[in-house]
């Protein structure tokens, strides 16, 4: 099983994401510079998280511009699995592979720390390894989580089931109370329309080791080694 | 601007005041250079001789502090200390202070002074593995305190998150005394590979002298002489001297060096920091005992018609200055355009022994080296030493409150208060090696790939040090080193913060003189090295100095993370244990200060000899596996330290007060060189403990879910935890 990571300037936690894809495939992935035009042949890409160009101007919107994104969007249309955490998941929105925007924390402030997430979807290529309802526990550290998309978006990723996960409390309750930082509907992470491409806040990569104090983001890759494979 | 205009600028005695030199050292300058400077000279003595980078009112003591360990790879001197972790690897540390910019622009002062200690220790060859700070506002009512925090806060976070460092741990004080002058101590620890670290001292007749990093800028002109000043009413208007940060600029700088280091090419590499074109040409060329000749108009500039005196005293951020070895400037210079970095070749080394600042052709400065970087003016400044206070008599206290509610203002008191609020705001797990988090008594990263752990820690406590400096230096160490066994660590060495008031006044001098002897005394028993460190002087304003504020950073190193203490209770602990002597010492006590309105008495005296003692058992308990949840007992003393292990354990426990003696200075007493303990092996603890001469009781048991004395004085954990995490959250809620 072959996988890459996509590496811009800025980028941080990409020692982290190679951490858990060598855990979940066995192999250590390829790390793909941004200013690179072509892509090995790997089933697995993922966009890990940071500062991409620093977040200035929006976040991810100097990296969804990369000459490297171009054949990111060409894998996802060929059904590549891609999986996008924190900066990667903004860069995914403003490369127009998925669909809303990351805003500001409501809070204003950047979060750093452990949150519930309610897996809405069991059948997708990222969650097949989690059951119907389970809520897991893995760590936020964002400043822009604040997922915003309109209401025929939202009511279209509802219906077709690409809400994969929501900010819960530990009992899986989703409400106001329980969103981390404002997203709408408590969204925390959403695949595009043909399933292979999931963008998410939260830091499955950094739940993998009982050292982190919990191994639940563990599901999360081997999930997506379980579905290529 | 030619040269005669560099000359014809008149250096009268209103303009050497202006650049902070006294009357002695403008006659000390004329001497060196044997004719009067002219204005670009002038400038460069100003920032070498000012305070901050001449060291010249705490030279004569820092030199009493021991340095030296098996394991000391670098002492102070160098841009970090280094120490030898085992298996080929090195860490490098140190503390910086950022406080007078911080104060004027809180979110940049903080933010650059974040970058600056992690340029210190990326110039080394280290790649920083973990943040830690240590902060001092003024108290809660005043009007700027919420302000302050909020920038301060936000400035470490926006730095260190998007460099990727994890911000593992620090500390945070309020009181009146920083109300004029807060206290930004900002600390890195970086990892390395012992045969790859990286010098300051140039070498090599003719080799390039390379400027790499950010371009130059009028940002932070003379911020070295402003940091070696007091503040008064105008302080405001010094704004344009902080400098304004720009992390990723420095995280592309931190990416382009490690590439660099990992081939041959660099000789020397300085960061530029405080004064810094000029300080670190001078400090490179001075440790290399050579000359440099630099050409100020190939600096990269970040705007039109800058002059040599800008250039050399401009403090732009996120620069480098490097020697290379001759014919490598182009396959380093790839490096940097790939990161998409300036890289200019800016000078050579000469075998002059002085810096010749050229400008399009002509002679801008020419200065001697040595005399400017080695012979500053050194003062033996008149101290006086604090008087003694006396011990505080149990029998002295009101009494007019019960325990529980002692404890609940306590826990909900601004020195109390969890500091949730400020930790959550930093990336504490970037890097995926976090394996202790904030909140506990110090930070644990894993050194990637293996099985070994770091554990860095900051601590002060200034009112300790204020009442009786030299408990309070040696309490500052002892805590330290307390906190690094009880996550099961081995201290290793120690990076010094000495923030203190004006060095001229003979009694905040002799503040600094206590506070260094307790230092030594605590380094050389515990066998904790200084390693680095850094002195902020004149926090002062309006003549109004800040306590003394001699912050520790500590690093100790856990060789197997599968045995290593956390403060949290677990569900199979039973007993609780407190290791070492209870005396019941209430003098500086937060109990004294809190509910009794009394900030006075003899500070906790520290035994070094027990503390060696109890520390050791601490971490042979540890590594033995009979315990897993260690607190040191510290501020608020051990009713506080027991309510901090239930509510982070989310499991209660039932004190058992002793038969005899002063129920308040048992639970509320600051006795040092004591640690709290549980375990479901009571007896294996208390018969080790015995055979290592250290005192131990069993003082109760953990369960419920509530803390209780002997039954009574119940509060629940959901409550006190609402109280601790409240205060700070309901204090910021809406702070700009």
């Amino acid at each position: 099983m072959k996988s890459a990571v996509i590496l811009f300037p800025g980028i941080n936690r990409e020692n982290d994401a190679i951490a858990a894809l060598e855990q979940a495939t066995g192999t250590k992935p390829t790390v793909v510079w941004h200013g690179e035009t072509e892509l090995p042949n790997v089933d697995i890409i993922m966009v890990p998280g940071g500062f991409s160009y620093g977040d200035y101007l929006r976040c991810g919107a100097m990296a969804a511009k990369s000459p490297i994104m171009r054949a990111v969007a060409d894998r996802a249309k060929a059904g590549v699995t891609i999986l996008g955490v924190c900066n990667g998941f903004q860069i995914l929105t403003e490369a127009g592979l998925l669909p809303g925007a990351l805003m500001r924390n409501a809070s204003l402030k950047f979060i750093c720390k452990n949150t519930h997430l309610k897996i809405e979807n069991t059948t997708s290529r990222f969650t097949n390894q989690y059951g119907k309802g389970d809520v897991v526990d893995y760590p936020v550290a964002h400043h822009d989580g604040n997922y915003f998309a309109d209401e025929d978006t939202l009511n279209r990723l509802e219906g077709e089931g690409r809400v994969v996960l929501r900010y819960c409390d530990a009992n899986g309750n989703v409400d106001p109370a329980t969103n981390l930082n404002g997203s709408q509907r408590n969204i925390a992470g959403i695949i595009n329309e043909q399933g292979n491409v999931l963008g998410m806040m939260p830091h499955p990569e950094n739940a993998i080791d009982p050292l982190h104090g919990g191994i639940d983001g563990r599901g999360l890759f081997k999930s997506m080694v379980e579905a290529v494979s | 601007m030619s040269t005669n205009e560099f000359n014809s600028t008149p250096i009268t005695p209103e303009l050497v005041k202006e650049h902070g030199l006294n009357e002695e050292e403008y006659k000390l300058v004329l001497d060196i250079m044997g004719r009067e400077p002219n204005i670009n000279e002038l400038g460069i003595f100003s920032v070498m001789w000012s305070e901050h980078c001449s060291y010249k009112s705490s030279k004569k003591w820092l030199k009493t502090l021991p340095t030296k360990a098996d394991w000391v790879i670098q002492g102070p001197g160098e841009n970090a200390g280094v120490i030898d972790i085992g298996d080929g690897q090195a860490a490098i540390f140190k503390m910086e202070s950022h406080n007078h910019p911080s104060f004027i622009e809180p979110y940049q002062g903080a933010a650059t002074g974040v970058g600056g200690i992690m340029r210190d220790v990326f110039t080394m060859g280290a790649r920083p593995i973990a943040n830690l700070n240590a902060l001092r506002f003024g108290e809660p009512e005043h009007p700027k305190t919420r302000h302050l925090l909020s920038g301060v806060v936000e400035g470490i976070g926006g730095y260190g998150n998007c460099m990727g460092v994890p911000t593992i741990g620090g500390e945070t004080n309020f009181h009146a005394s920083y109300n004029g002058n807060i206290l930004v101590n900002a600390m890195t620890v970086g990892l390395a590979d012992v045969d790859n670290i990286f010098y300051s001292a140039a070498a090599g007749i003719g080799n390039p002298v390379v400027y790499v990093g950010s371009k130059t800028g009028r940002d932070g002109i003379h911020g070295a002489t402003m940091a070696s000043a007091e503040f008064d009413d105008d302080s405001d208007e010094k704004r344009p001297t902080v400098q304004v940060g720009d992390p990723f600029t420095e995280k592309l700088l931190l990416e382009a060096c490690l590439e660099l280091m990992a081939t041959d090419m660099i000789v020397a590499i300085q960061d530029m920091g405080a004064a810094g074109l000029t300080s670190s040409s001078f400090e490179m060329a001075s440790k290399g005992g050579v000359g440099v000749e630099l050409w100020l108009d190939k600096v990269p500039m970040r705007e039109e018609g800058m002059t040599p005196y800008e250039l050399m005293l401009s403090e732009s951020q996120e620069r480098m200055l490097m020697v290379l070895k001759p014919g490598c400037e182009d396959a380093a210079k790839a490096i940097f355009d790939k990161w998409e970095l300036d890289f200019a070749v800016i000078g050579k080394l000469t075998d002059t022994k002085r810096m010749t600042l050229m400008w399009h052709g002509e002679v801008a400065g020419d200065l001697p080296i040595d005399p400017l970087a080695e012979a500053s003016p050194e003062y033996d400044r008149p101290w006086e030493e604090t008087p003694k206070q006396d011990r505080i008599d149990p029998a002295s206290l009101s009494g007019k409150i019960s325990h529980v509610d002692a404890l609940k203002t306590l826990m909900a008191s601004s020195d109390l208060a969890s500091r949730r609020w400020i930790w959550e705001q930093y990336d504490h797990l970037v890097m995926g090696n976090t394996i202790v988090r904030p909140g506990g008594d110090a930070g644990v990263v894993r050194v990637s790939g293996t099985n070994k752990g770091i554990a860095a820690t900051t601590d002060c406590t200034p009112r300790y040090v204020m009442a009786d400096p030299v408990e309070g230096g040696k309490q500052a160490v002892a805590e330290a080193y307390r906190n690094l066994c009880a996550t099961g660590a081995k201290p290793l060495a120690i990076t010094d913060n000495m923030n203190f008031g004006n060095p001229e006044r003979p009694r905040i001098m002799g503040q600094f003189v206590g506070a260094c002897q307790g230092i030594a005394q605590a380094c050389i028993t515990l066998d904790f090295p200084v390693v680095s460190g850094n002195v902020s002087l004149y926090n002062e304003t309006n003549g109004v100095g800040i306590m003394p504020t001699p912050a520790i950073g500590g690093v100790g190193v856990i060789s197997d993370l599968g045995h290593h203490a956390t403060i949290a209770i677990k569900r199979d602990d039973s007993a609780l244990i407190m290791l070492g002597a209870a005396t019941g010492e209430l003098g500086q006590s937060l109990y004294l200060k809190t509910i009794e309105g009394r900030e006075e008495g003899a500070p906790p005296p520290v035994d070094l000899d027990a503390e060696k003692r109890a520390g050791t058992l601490v971490r042979e308990l540890i590594e033995l596996g009979l315990i897993r949840t260690c607190h040191d007992i510290a501020d608020g003393g051990l009713l506080v330290a027991v309510s901090e292990m239930c509510l982070a354990g989310n499991i209660g426990a039932d004190l058992h007060l002793p038969e005899s003696g002063s129920e308040v200075a048992w639970l509320f007493g600051e006795d040092q060189g004591r640690y709290v303990i549980a375990t479901r092996d009571p007896d294996k603890v208390l018969n080790a403990a015995n055979s290592s001469n250290v005192a131990a009781a069993i003082i109760g048991q953990a369960g419920g879910d509530a803390i209780s004395i002997d039954g009574k004085n119940k509060i629940g954990l959901a409550e006190l935890r609402d109280l601790n995490e409240g205060w700070m959250q309901s204090f910021m809620a809406d702070a700009t």
